[in-house]
């Protein structure tokens, strides 16, 4: 099985900070199949089109998925009135994921705001190799510290007013740890200005980047092409569809 | 179990049911979900001549019970489809209506020509996009372009030739008994409707192109008067969409006219949607006790 849409039961449905949901789902088969960087496509009851969510937790000994999503609009809203018990419409799991490598021996996770949620699988995957760097607006905003020191990560917390963590964006630590030297590999989801500081210090420093890109998406297989993002493939402007080819991309393949 | 047959242009559907051009691609994407052998037809994704990027992102939006899209005709090319897409969907025992489109009427029947050869069953021509050589005007914004454009096409073609009527017209009828005269075998109807949102909070337009076309539910009463409007003006069948998201709403643009149905946005709420829709209009004609659904097309008593 690649994808199937059905009908899940929510086990757990927490509100983790202001408008933040965290959500487990009971879904063996779609959490058999995924993988991390992957994303979950829900129905949003009175709305025509789908919402796409990042993954936030794959057990697959339990069957059971995690999403955190933010209320950013009315369809969020409504995902949002779901409680634990009810069913969630799903299409997942969808899109293609992070690289995955168990001989890298150091990677560096960035999250920022509710880019956070999908650098969770990979702290899980990668543990103690693992630096996770979290950015946030101010304290209240701030998410998933624990579960990211429980899988044994490296976490550096920033955010923008200083409240908690560092005060600043989360380019200052990654600066420092890329001029360090030893990195691997580096996995970033946030807002696009952040995710372009990041492929640029790769860049500069000749580090292995992916980036976890989001747009405005219809089917979320790769069939509408409404989720269009402009890449390089073999010297070629293409462009590429984020709920297919991505929404994980290698971030030099990007044309910001 | 009910007869869901249906023939349109000598051209036998098992069920009246089609994916809509644009929002199923090719089919591969779908088969993940379902037997695509389940579905009447398939229209494709609007194909021209060459390949074409399409627009800036983004491309779709929400709207109250619809939504906006502005993909503008993305797709790989012609030559692509017929090499590498079309022998795939010709295996899958459904109708295949092969979607044209081009910038000027050359374009179109330039793509008309290469699918000849094929063994394609019926062409979809798409009068909605600009013609370049008009000023940029949609060739189905006026009864002059749809006629030169489906005579172009028609000279090249033996297949069925379906043309697919724009709704952002004065008068649709006018259109169809053009296009009729110039040669089309039928007409699909509607494409989308022209439409816009803007972001309050940054004053810009939601999509990168500025307008897209309209579907979904909220477009499901003006299918129904235009299906009608026009199925009652023209001699030829008519291919009803817009906004179609169950087994009644096909019955009833059906009853309006149609000979056959295309599903479009109800596949992005509800992939399953042609599926399901196929199984509630046997369900609901089942319950009536009507035989075959050619018997409810046409059938609606006007006051």
């Amino acid at each position: 099985m690649k994808y199937t849409q059905g009908q899940y039961i929510i086990t757990d449905k927490k509100a983790i900070a202001c408008e933040i949901y965290s959500f487990t789902i009971a879904c063996p088969e779609v959490a058999a199949a995924a993988s991390p960087g992957q994303f979950v496509h829900i129905r949003a009851k009175g709305y025509t089109l789908r919402r796409p969510i990042s993954i936030c937790g794959i057990d697959k000994d339990k069957g059971t998925l995690r999403i955190v999503f933010e209320i950013r609009g009315e369809g969020t809203a409504e995902i949002a009135k779901l409680n634990k018990g009810d069913l969630i419409d799903m299409l997942a799991p969808l899109g293609h994921g992070f690289t995955l490598n168990d001989t890298y021996n150091k990677v560096v996770l960035i999250g920022g705001g509710i880019g956070t949620p999908p650098m969770l699988p990979l702290a899980a995957f990668y543990g103690k190799k693992a630096v996770a760097i979290s950015g946030f607006r101010n304290a209240s905003a701030v998410i998933l510290q624990n579960d990211f020191i429980r899988t044994g990560a490296e976490t550096i917390l920033c955010t923008d007013d200083g409240s908690a963590g560092i005060h600043g964006f989360v380019t200052q630590p990654f600066t420092e740890l890329a001029k360090q030297g030893g990195i691997d590999a580096v996995y970033a989801c946030g807002p696009m200005p952040m995710l372009k500081g990041i492929a640029a210090i790769c860049k500069e420093n000749g580090i292995f980047c992916q980036i976890s890109l989001e747009e405005r998406m219809a089917c979320g297989i790769g069939a509408c092409l409404g989720c269009a993002c402009r890449t390089v493939r073999n010297d070629e402007e293409y462009f590429a569809h984020v709920c297919k080819d991505g929404p994980v991309f290698n971030a030099e393949e990007v044309l910001w | 179990m009910a007869d869901l047959s249906v023939k349109v242009c000598g051209t036998d559907f098992k069920n009246p049911i089609i994916p809509a051009s644009g929002v199923f691609g090719y089919g591969r994407e779908y088969e993940e979900l379902f037997p695509l052998d389940k579905l009447g037809g398939i229209a494709t994704k609007g194909t021209t001549l060459h390949l074409r990027t399409g627009n800036l992102a983004p491309r779709i939006a929400e709207t109250p019970s619809g939504m906006l899209n502005s993909v503008g005709l993305q797709n790989p090319g012609i030559d692509h489809f017929i090499d590498t897409e079309l022998p795939y969907l010709l295996t899958k025992n459904l109708v295949v209506l092969a979607n044209i489109a081009g910038s000027t009427p050359d374009e179109c029947a330039e793509v008309a020509a290469k699918l000849e050869d094929t063994d394609v069953h019926m062409i979809e021509l798409n009068i909605s996009c600009p013609n370049v050589k008009q000023g940029g005007a949609a060739f189905g914004t006026s009864c002059e372009m749809a006629a030169e454009v489906t005579k172009r096409v028609r000279a090249v073609t033996k297949k069925p030739l379906v043309v697919k009527l724009s709704p952002n017209v004065t008068s649709i009828t006018d259109i169809a008994k053009s296009v009729e005269a110039a040669g089309a075998d039928a007409v699909s109807l509607i494409n989308t409707l022209l439409g816009m949102r803007i972001d309050i909070n940054t004053g810009r337009p939601i999509l990168r192109n500025n307008v897209g076309g309209m579907s979904g539910p909220a477009v499901f009463p003006i299918a129904v008067r235009m299906v009608w409007q026009v199925a009652n003006a023209v001699n030829i069948p008519v291919i009803g969409m817009g906004g179609v998201s169950s087994g009644r709403d096909a019955i009833e643009l059906m009853m309006a006219g149609a000979s056959a149905i295309q599903v479009g946005a109800a596949i992005f709420t509800d992939p399953y949607a042609p599926v399901r829709i196929i199984e509630e209009m046997n369900d609901w004609l089942d319950s009536k006790g009507i035989a075959s659904v050619k018997n409810i097309i046409g059938t609606v008593k006007p006051w």
